[in-house]
């Protein structure tokens, strides 16, 4: 082995890979799609898959943190979970999650169909996983009206509990809107004016949590006076009616902090509808390339690649659905 | 363009071809559309170098305000700006890109003997993507700017005032995807792009680093990206997830945004340690010592990135137990690093040294580098850290690791690479003047951080005590020096770019493929097939005064392939 050469034996390359044109021997004239600094298709289609897995590592992080942080409210107001759970609509999950599921076998019968060359029985499967991912869509988004339109939403908009003394706290600011000031971290000078009535009575990991941005440096120490801007962000996007309250604010069983299921709720669901649409696009994609003609079985990547894509957005809600519908 | 004039056989096949990746295309567009990696790497080392100007200034800036106590040039609000606007820039759009989408998009196809990275489209797609996140970056700027530290931690972030707050998170976040996909395509080319005779052990040790911050990068990044993306939701719908005062937990911010930042910091050293092995082996002219703990040092390091990130929190109500253990872990970090360390040191050892401007570098970087990482295992240290949290001797700290050696590295990677890039050299004696500047300006500034840090001032304030002054006052003119160290190396540059000599392929005596094509190298890298052996063997290399270049002698060649060959037969039967 003393002739160690780093080009592979195909020797149509010595000459111009630089222009798709020059494409004259070897694998590239034979494959079209075999783009320039690959040798074989083979080692084309590892990479992209390769690189699609990589991919998919990054997915499953980003939904990862959301995970977590699920885990932490959750540990943290257990009560919470177990009552809120009751306002999600189990049926129309479970629905949902059917849907997703057979549209996960569509798209992996699409990839079957694409290395076998039955184009239209592709392009049909790949039209079903489509129909899959709007139905999901619709049915979410008549969970999602619906409970806007009931008020069960994220932050301060949500519904006020009013026998604890967070809630006393919170619903005589949303009693005067505009209201001096909704402090996230309490002015250490001043901790019966607002949240930190709460935080005293939470366990003291908290309140150690907020010291540092208490006693920050002098040019951070502006509590006392927020401007407009920050009033309106700490305005409530959709308030209640004080007079006029919905029927879960009358109910004594309600833990404070409720709100935060919500958050959370609509942080992930919200995130894996936005994966859903963009498989829709990229599904879309598919069919228009699958009706022309593109894929066969010497070339099916782009299929199997969504493929996989369309498998983890399945398999995320495989997690959601019970985590947040089927706990109480 | 310049090419090489004398014919060398055996390195370079095509050296009156005046074809190579500067002159392949003409024209705006066949830069802003290249696929080609190396015009990419190109494009980005100069929008690097353009923030590293801007993030500069604005050190200048806030070093020239703490000259004295109160008010020097701007109140307080500014030089919150300042600090913040430095931090993000330096970071998110300085020193994480620097070294893997400038250098190594450059150098990493070359050196692996490949035509591309695995995916050319998604790698011009990271470089766009970059500039769109620096476009919101600036954008911050003139919605109101931003004062909330480079950390962004709440509740101040998403109550702050300054409305520069959501285009910044928005840029960083868009930051994180250029970052993903030029670790992404890295992974993969390196996987599935070695050509036949490229084994992962003759892979040069900046592949090694290079493939371990890719690792990183892919894994730690997005984590980053859906903590920003709450943050934005957070501060536009209040959803309470991080609001003390909502039932959310800023502590859990903290987690999340350590658990990328804390790699981040590996995703700038691990690469400049990468670079640091190229310098030393090829300037000191004799074999790597250690060549696999070195890389494996590399992986080792990536993967301990992902369990240090709790020494962040060691003073944020973190449980005793987490603090013990994240103490202990932060300490291991250390072993890989020392491996790595020793193994430059013994390189060293008895080699032939040229004190050219990278092996400049590269010392410095051993100096500053020990530093950095020995007053690491002070702040890895549960008690004397919550004396130290928060102080300058956090600031001096994260400066000799980040700059002093990320950066440094970078520039001696720069100073290396130069003539590859560019087909020019550069003046040797400015640019050791350059090095010698910046490594005097540096330490002024920085050393005397640990002082005052260790007297208890505070990092990030605008106001000290009197008794400080003479740290301040010598910290801020160690940055003008530096500042000056920097500017004579941009002249240095410019000047080789209007009138240097031609480069020969081969104008330190490195092994590695890149120096067996032309400098600059053709379009597609690699007209005649070059031969993979250890990238380490300077054996055949001698000096052509002709060319001011190292040829291959093919006599002594064929001997250490035949060596070689008989050690890998030895290694087989064993």
């Amino acid at each position: 082995m003393t002739q160690i050469t780093a080009e592979p034996q195909t020797s149509g390359h010595a000459s111009g890979h630089g222009h798709a044109d020059d494409h004259h021997s070897g694998e590239h004239a034979k494959y079209p799609f075999l783009a320039h600094h690959f040798e074989t298709p083979a080692q084309q289609f590892d990479s992209a898959k390769l690189g699609m897995w990589l991919f998919l590592a990054t997915e499953v992080l980003f939904f990862g943190a959301l995970f977590v942080a699920y885990a932490v409210l959750r540990s943290r107001f257990p009560e919470v979970f177990s009552y809120a759970s009751h306002y999600l609509d189990t049926v129309m999950g479970g629905v949902n999650t059917c849907v997703l599921i057979v549209s996960s076998l569509t798209m992996a019968l699409a990839v079957y169909f694409a290395q076998r060359g039955k184009k239209f029985a592709l392009v049909l499967c790949l039209w079903l996983t489509m129909g899959g991912a709007v139905g999901f869509l619709v049915i979410k988004y008549f969970e999602y009206t619906h409970k806007i339109h009931e008020n069960l939403v994220w932050g301060p908009s949500f519904y006020v509990p009013p026998h604890s003394p967070e809630g006393e706290v919170e619903a005589s600011v949303l009693a005067k809107a505009p209201a001096p000031a909704v402090n996230p971290v309490p002015a250490p000078t001043d901790p019966s004016a607002t949240g930190l009535v709460s935080l005293a009575a939470r366990p003291p990991a908290d309140a150690s949590a907020i010291k540092p941005a208490q006693s920050g440096p002098k040019g951070l120490g502006v509590w006392s006076a927020p401007t407009a801007a920050a009033a309106a962000a700490m305005e409530p996007q959709d308030p209640i009616p004080a007079e006029a309250p919905s029927d879960h604010l009358a109910d004594p069983e309600l833990p404070p902090n409720t709100h935060l299921f919500f958050a959370i709720y609509y942080a992930m669901t919200g995130l894996h509808g936005i994966h859903v649409v963009v498989g829709m696009i990229v599904i879309g994609m598919l069919i228009f390339r699958a009706t022309r003609g593109d894929f066969g079985p010497n070339y099916y990547t782009p299929v199997d690649l969504v493929g996989l894509y369309w498998h983890i957005v399945d398999l995320v809600w495989i997690f959601l659905f019970p985590l947040f519908y089927l706990i109480h | 363009m310049s090419t090489v004039t004398a014919p060398r056989p055996h390195v370079v096949d095509h050296v009156d071809v005046p074809d190579n990746y500067l002159t392949h295309s003409r024209g705006f567009l066949s830069w802003i559309l290249t696929l080609d990696h190396k015009r990419i790497g190109v494009m980005y080392m100069g929008a690097v170098l353009a923030s590293f100007f801007v993030g500069g200034v604005f050190a200048l800036l806030l070093r020239t305000e703490l000259l004295t106590p109160g008010r020097t040039i701007v109140s307080a609000d500014t030089y919150n700006q300042f600090f913040t606007l430095h931090g993000a820039i330096m970071v998110f759009l300085v020193i994480i890109p620097s070294i893997p989408a400038a250098l190594g998009n450059f150098v990493l196809p070359i050196m692996l003997g490949a035509k591309d990275v695995a995916f050319p489209r998604l790698n011009l797609f990271s470089f766009w993507l970059w500039l769109a996140g620096a476009g919101f970056t600036l954008y911050s700027l003139a919605a109101g700017g931003f004062d909330t530290g480079w950390t962004f931690y709440t509740p101040y972030s998403t109550t702050t005032t300054t409305g520069g707050v959501i285009p910044v998170l928005t840029g960083v976040f868009i930051l994180g995807f250029s970052s993903i996909f030029t670790g992404l395509n890295f992974i993969v080319t390196v996987h599935k792009l070695r050509p036949p005779g490229m084994t992962w052990f003759r892979m040069p040790l900046f592949l090694w680093a290079l493939y371990s911050t890719a690792i990183i990068q892919v894994l730690a990044t997005p984590v980053l990206a859906i903590t920003l993306c709450l943050l934005i939701v957070e501060r536009l719908l209040n959803i309470g997830i991080f609001n003390p005062s909502m039932g959310g937990d800023p502590v859990l911010y903290q987690h999340f945004f350590w658990f990328y930042s804390h790699p981040a910091v590996y995703i700038m050293i691990v690469p400049a340690m990468g670079i640091i092995s190229e310098l030393i082996a090829v300037h000191a002219h004799r074999t790597i010592f250690g060549y696999r703990f070195i890389a494996f040092s590399s992986i080792a390091i990536a993967m301990f990135s992902f369990i240090v990130w709790g020494h962040h929190m060691f003073v944020s109500g973190q449980s005793g137990l987490m603090n013990t253990i994240f103490s202990l872990i932060s300490f291991s970090v250390a072993i890989p690093s020392a491996v790595k360390t020793f193994n430059w040191t013994m390189t060293l050892y008895k080699g032939t040294i040229s004190l050219t401007a990278p092996m400049m570098y590269a010392l410095a970087f051993l100096f500053l580098f020990t530093i950095g990482g020995l007053t690491g295992i002070h702040l890895a240290t549960l008690n004397t850290d919550v004396h130290l949290h928060d102080t300058y001797f956090v600031v001096a700290h994260f400066h000799y690791v980040m700059m002093g050696s990320a950066l440094i590295a970078m520039i001696g990677g720069l100073h290396h690479w130069w003539p590859k890039m560019t087909g020019k050299m550069y003046d040797e004696k400015l640019a050791i003047a350059g090095c010698i500047i910046i490594f005097v300006g540096f330490n002024l500034t920085f050393f005397t951080q640990f002082m005052l840090g260790s007297q208890g001032m505070p990092r990030r304030y605008y106001d000290y005590q009197p008794e400080f002054q003479i740290y301040h006052v010598i910290s801020t003119i160690g940055s003008y020096v530096m500042g000056i160290g920097f500017l004579t190396t941009a002249v240095c540059f410019v000047q080789s770019l209007r009138s240097g000599a031609p480069a020969p392929a081969n104008p330190w005596g490195g092994r590695s493929l890149e120096w067996q094509c032309a400098s600059p190298p053709p379009h597609d890298n690699f007209k005649n097939t070059p031969r993979v052996g250890n990238p380490y063997d300077f054996s055949m290399l001698q000096w052509n005064p002709t060319t001011k270049g190292y040829d291959v002698d093919p006599v002594r060649e064929a001997a250490a392939f035949a060596v070689e060959a008989r050690n890998e037969q030895a290694r087989g039967h064993a």
